[in-house]
């Protein structure tokens, strides 16, 4: 696996409103160039120990990778479309993707088996293990006469107890527009769900009921591309291509932030170790120009979960950025782009040195 | 009926009235009640910019009756022959309704009374045939006297003796120079994007723009400022109007022109012109335009020009979707005596004391192609091309305005080009003049510098040091006695700066520097000389340099990338770089400071337009400033003192504000790590009792041996012997 190394520093944005912390230019921060995938990288998930990354791409093969080195593990093949979304079970012995052609599949992560395959009638976009992992939420695509929708499905013990049928399918109101993300709320009791109509909604995840939506007014006007929660499923972030990204509280639906950008989110993270969220984005891969690619602006922003401000960004991929996350000891994110590339970052010191 | 007046009624009071009168208030659907026509129940509409059509008629009735008098007076007998008489005249101008005529007759003497009553079919008939038949003599002693029937009313309340017309109260308008009375010297600047157009004060202490007035809508197009800055013009389908005052915009007059397109004040802005130009049918007629000026201050239309495109440009490639604007040059000065339109062969030069011709007549320049006028004199510079495949010379020439005398004039040889470019003050013109070489393959520039105020008005050439440089830029320090010019080739040309006198040398023209290889394609002075920004818009990234040509060093240097636009504030303190909607990214603004410091960046989707609120000129003379400029420790002492409490109050409420979050952030982080506690136990039962947090979660490092075959092979070792 040859490991491409190029520069890359932590560059403080020119806002002229923060103090201006001085970074040694000769400590640089190398991300690893991780090249598996062929064709554009849609998600990023660390196991809970944050040794292993799972990537997926539009390419038929989500990759596992030493979340340490970034040398490649092996792939899961199976999947016959891009694959839009992975989870994987607490302990690491499980994992579950969803793709395009139809089908999320449960995986055994150590040999890479196929352990059983969800047949849907259109797309699966996100998938998502319960607390415990003996429920996983899917959603699916509107795709022909079929509406978006929310599946809950019952995952076995033993793969070969495991049955197709849902518990609990979920209809959206907004049922022609996609549901871009669903996640399992605190105690498996809630499901939250975004997607293309900007609206975020709780369900009940046993009766099905929808119990609250966000308020059009301080909610996001365009498409929420992402999703992503606190470790503690107290707060999540969402990622909206209105430029924006907001905090929410995961029990209440209350806004608590907003981050502004000037590129259109299609990822967001947040650190698990300090007050820190990270967007990334840039404009639609259809509308990049030739001309160059700061015009993109491809960058990873860094801004103070706290303060709304922007602290630095970290800069490297030629396109959009899909997909990123934190690893779970927040020493080290990766983030994943329309180039194929997943360029992973360790942090350094300067980086926990930040002070606004 | 009931009648409530909503206009003035609050909300309590409608419910008192309503429960007196017994009405359950709730039940009443407002959007039922239909109020009768033509009643609005003093509720007055808040569409104000409802344009009222004077022109409306109402159908009273008797529009399309005329009433013709002095017709002979007839007896009985005689009826049907008037009658038929006069049928005869006015059925050949319009149609008489049935039973239209009516002639009244006197009861007693059954004589005719000598007048008629005629209905037509329509008001425009009626207006026709009264116009058409007024003073028509049916004999010597009959002279028809026709009116129309409406007109009566009016015509019988004419007063016998004249009264002199009431005198207003004079009511002192607002004070439309207040914004220069601002308490911080703070210069106004108006944005447009997205559907809304925004004025804010620049508040660069506060590093944030404060704003003045907001409005969604406001114009259709684009707004401008007048050149004074009194007003803010913006246009729309009905018109322009302009707006200004004390406190907040205001509309202070219209000024009617259907589909306007564009407008352009006098530099004093007594006057405003605007532009309107309608596609042909035909696609090859040219396209119809439309000039009118206005008075700005009263709203009349001074005059107005109509005619074919052909008329208002002098043709060429570029001439055929419509006039390059402004097609009217107004000479320089305050007075806005004099205004000029270039069209073939002939310059047309108007004054505004009758709206015409100067001398009745245009001047017959043959083959002119562009004119200038000098900013402070009304002096116009004119330049005609090469004649007869170079027989005839080039000319550039200096035309005095009313008495259309040439001042000077010079015949230049084997030109391709020449572009006119007059300093602020008047005092200099340059031509830049583009040359053929003797192969005609290729061009060189140089420049004719003329000094308009000295005897005779003497003219200098200019050959830049590498004669073959392409001339990329040029720029005339604002009263000032320098210009910069970008030469050379592209990506990184040259910057050359040159004074018309120097302490050694008065006369003649000197070079100051050359800064090689910049990348810059634009050359932007401060409003009050001294500092240039040498910027590379658009294709350069938006690279800009900050550039002080008194020392002739670089202040500065900074990027706003994809910068499209450069605009100096009217004093020179501030600058703003915008990057326009041309592109998609990074629309919005930023403020720097004239030695290149970033202020602040607003971005804004869609972004259209930025423009500063232009200043009138000051009062103080020049000898005022100079004792200003010399002593300006101690005029800045105050201001100094005002910036520091200004920084110290921004940082105190910053400390403040960042208190508040992490205070605010603290609560719910403390919210949600007591709900985690709680639910510690739920948690735990859904991963089927594993301790489930990573708090508690020790990690225990388990060596695990792992034994895998990989393969199995059996080999048969043959033993030998």
């Amino acid at each position: 696996m040859p490991l491409r190394v190029c520069s890359f520093s932590f560059s403080r944005p020119s806002s002229p409103s923060s103090t201006v912390i001085s970074i040694d230019s000769d400590t640089k921060m190398r991300p690893i160039l991780m090249k598996g995938h062929e064709r554009p990288l849609t998600f990023l998930r660390y196991n809970r120990d944050g040794d292993l990354l799972f990537s997926c791409a539009k390419d038929h093969t989500p990759t596992l990778w030493y979340a340490d080195n970034g040398e490649r593990l092996g792939t899961y093949r199976g999947h016959n479309g891009a694959v839009w979304c992975c989870d994987v079970s607490r302990d690491s012995s499980r994992l579950i993707t969803g793709s395009a052609d139809q089908t999320a599949k449960l995986w055994d992560v150590q040999s890479g088996q196929e352990l059983f395959t969800f047949k849907f009638g259109s797309p699966t976009r996100s998938v998502d293990f319960a607390v415990g992992d003996h429920l996983a939420v899917i959603t699916t695509d509107p795709f022909m006469e079929r509406t978006s929708a929310i599946h809950v499905k019952r995952i076995a013990e033993d793969p070969q107890d495991q049955v197709a049928d849902s518990v609990l399918v979920l209809q959206s109101p907004e049922g022609r527009k996609r549901i871009n993300r669903a996640v399992w709320g605190p105690l498996n009791q809630t499901i939250v769900s975004g997607g293309e109509d900007a609206v975020i909604r709780i369900w009940d995840s046993e009766t099905g009921k929808l119990l609250k939506e966000s308020d059009g007014e301080v909610g996001h006007k365009k498409p929420i591309t992402s999703l992503c929660k606190a470790a503690d499923d107290s707060h999540f972030i969402t990622g909206s291509l209105d430029k924006t990204a907001k905090l929410w509280d995961m029990r209440t639906l209350t806004l608590i932030k907003t981050y502004s950008t000037v590129v259109p989110v299609n990822a967001v993270t947040m650190s698990p170790l300090l007050n820190h969220v990270v967007l990334g984005g840039g404009q639609d891969a259809s509308a990049v120009t030739t001309t160059d690619h700061r015009a993109g602006k491809f960058e990873a922003k860094f801004y103070d979960k706290i303060l709304q401000e922007e602290i630095g960004g970290v800069k490297g991929h030629f396109g959009p950025i899909n997909a990123l996350a934190f690893n779970p000891d927040g020493r080290s994110f990766s983030s994943g782009g329309e180039d194929g590339y997943v360029r992973l970052h360790h942090l350094d010191s300067d980086y926990f040195n930040i002070k606004i | 009926m009931l009648q409530f007046s909503f206009g003035s009624m609050e909300v309590l009071d409608i419910d008192a009235r309503a429960a007196k009168l017994g009405i359950d208030w709730s039940h009443v659907n407002l959007d039922s009640i239909q109020l009768p026509p033509g009643q609005d129940f003093g509720i007055e509409s808040d569409d104000e910019a409802v344009y009222h059509d004077d022109q409306s008629e109402f159908d009273t009735g008797f529009g399309n009756i005329i009433v013709v008098d002095h017709l002979p007076v007839v007896p009985k007998e005689k009826f049907e022959k008037l009658e038929g008489v006069v049928k005869k005249i006015y059925n050949q101008i319009g149609v008489i309704k049935e039973n239209g005529l009516w002639m009244p007759v006197d009861p007693d003497t059954k004589m005719t009374l000598g007048y008629c009553f005629i209905e037509f079919n329509s008001p425009q008939e009626a207006q026709n045939a009264k116009e058409k038949s007024h003073g028509y003599k049916l004999d010597k002693s009959h002279i028809f006297a026709v009116n129309m029937f409406d007109d009566f009313d009016r015509l019988m309340n004419v007063k016998e003796e004249w009264e002199p017309p009431q005198a207003r109260p004079f009511v002192p308008g607002e004070n439309l120079q207040k914004w220069l009375t601002d308490e911080k010297a703070r210069d106004q600047l108006v944005i447009r994007s997205g559907p809304d157009t925004e004025v804010f004060w620049n508040d660069a202490r506060q590093k944030n723009p404060e704003p003045v007035h907001k409005r969604p809508y406001w114009t259709e197009s684009y707004v401008q400022w007048s050149p004074l800055g009194t007003y803010l013009v913006t246009l729309h389908k009905q018109g322009a109007a302009v707006w200004g005052g004390a406190d907040t915009f205001t509309r202070l007059m219209r000024y009617q022109h259907s589909m306007v397109k564009l407008v352009d004040f006098s530099p004093g802005e007594k006057y405003l012109v605007t532009y309107h130009s309608q596609e042909p049918s035909n696609p090859r007629d040219a396209s119809k335009v439309e000039i009118r000026v206005f008075d700005v201050r009263t709203g009349r239309m001074m005059r107005d020009f109509k005619g074919s495109a052909d008329e208002f440009s002098i043709g060429g490639p570029g001439g055929v979707a419509g006039a390059s604007w402004p097609v009217f040059r107004w000479a320089g000065g305050k007075d806005d005596k004099y205004f000029a339109k270039l069209s073939k062969n002939t310059i047309s030069v108007y004054e505004t004391e009758t709206f015409s011709l100067i001398d009745k007549k245009s001047m017959k320049v043959d083959n002119v192609v562009d004119i200038c006028w000098s900013p402070t004199d009304s002096i116009l510079s004119l330049f005609v091309p090469e004649q007869g495949g170079g027989n005839q010379p080039a000319k550039v020439a200096l035309v005095s305005i009313p008495s259309k005398v040439e001042l000077r004039q010079k015949n230049l040889f084997s030109v391709s080009d020449c572009k006119m470019y007059w300093q602020s003050s008047g005092e200099y013109l340059a031509v830049k003049v583009d040359r053929y070489t003797k192969t005609k393959k290729s061009t060189y520039s140089g420049f004719e510098l003329f000094r308009i105020k000295e005897r005779d008005i003497p003219i200098e050439v200019l050959e830049l040091d590498n004669k073959n440089d392409k001339i990329i830029a040029f720029a005339w320090e604002p009263k000032g006695h320098r210009f910069a010019v970008i030469h050379g080739d592209q990506p990184r040309p040259d910057v050359s700066f040159y004074s018309m006198k120097t302490a050694q040398n008065t006369g003649r023209v000197s070079k100051l520097g050359t800064l090689k290889a910049k990348q810059a394609n634009a050359l932007f002075w401060s409003p009050t000389g001294k500092y240039i920004i040498l910027a590379g818009l658009k294709g350069f990234n938006g690279q800009l340099e900050f550039f002080n040509v008194d020392e002739l060093e670089t202040m500065a240097t900074a990027e706003h990338f994809m910068a499209t636009d450069i605009e100096w504030d009217p004093t020179g303190r501030y600058v703003a770089t915008a990057v326009t909607s041309v592109h998609e990214m990074e629309n919005g603004f930023t403020i720097w400071s004239f030695n290149g410091n970033l202020l602040y960046r607003i971005l804004k989707d869609h972004f259209f337009q930025l423009a500063w609120r232009p200043r009138p000129p000051s009062f103080l003379t020049a000898e005022k400033e100079e004792e200003i400029a010399k002593n300006l420790k101690k005029y800045s002492k105050k201001y100094e003192a005002e910036d520091q409490d200004v920084s110290l109050l921004l940082s105190e409420q910053d400390r403040e504000k960042r208190k508040a979050l992490n205070e605010e952030w603290e609560k719910w982080v403390m919210q949600w790590k007591s709900l985690h506690e709680e639910e510690k136990l739920a948690r735990q039962s859904l991963r089927d009792g594993e301790v489930s947090d990573v708090e508690e979660d020790e990690y225990e490092a388990k060596e695990v041996e792992f034994e895998d075959v990989i393969d199995v092979t059996e080999e048969i070792v043959q033993e030998s012997m």
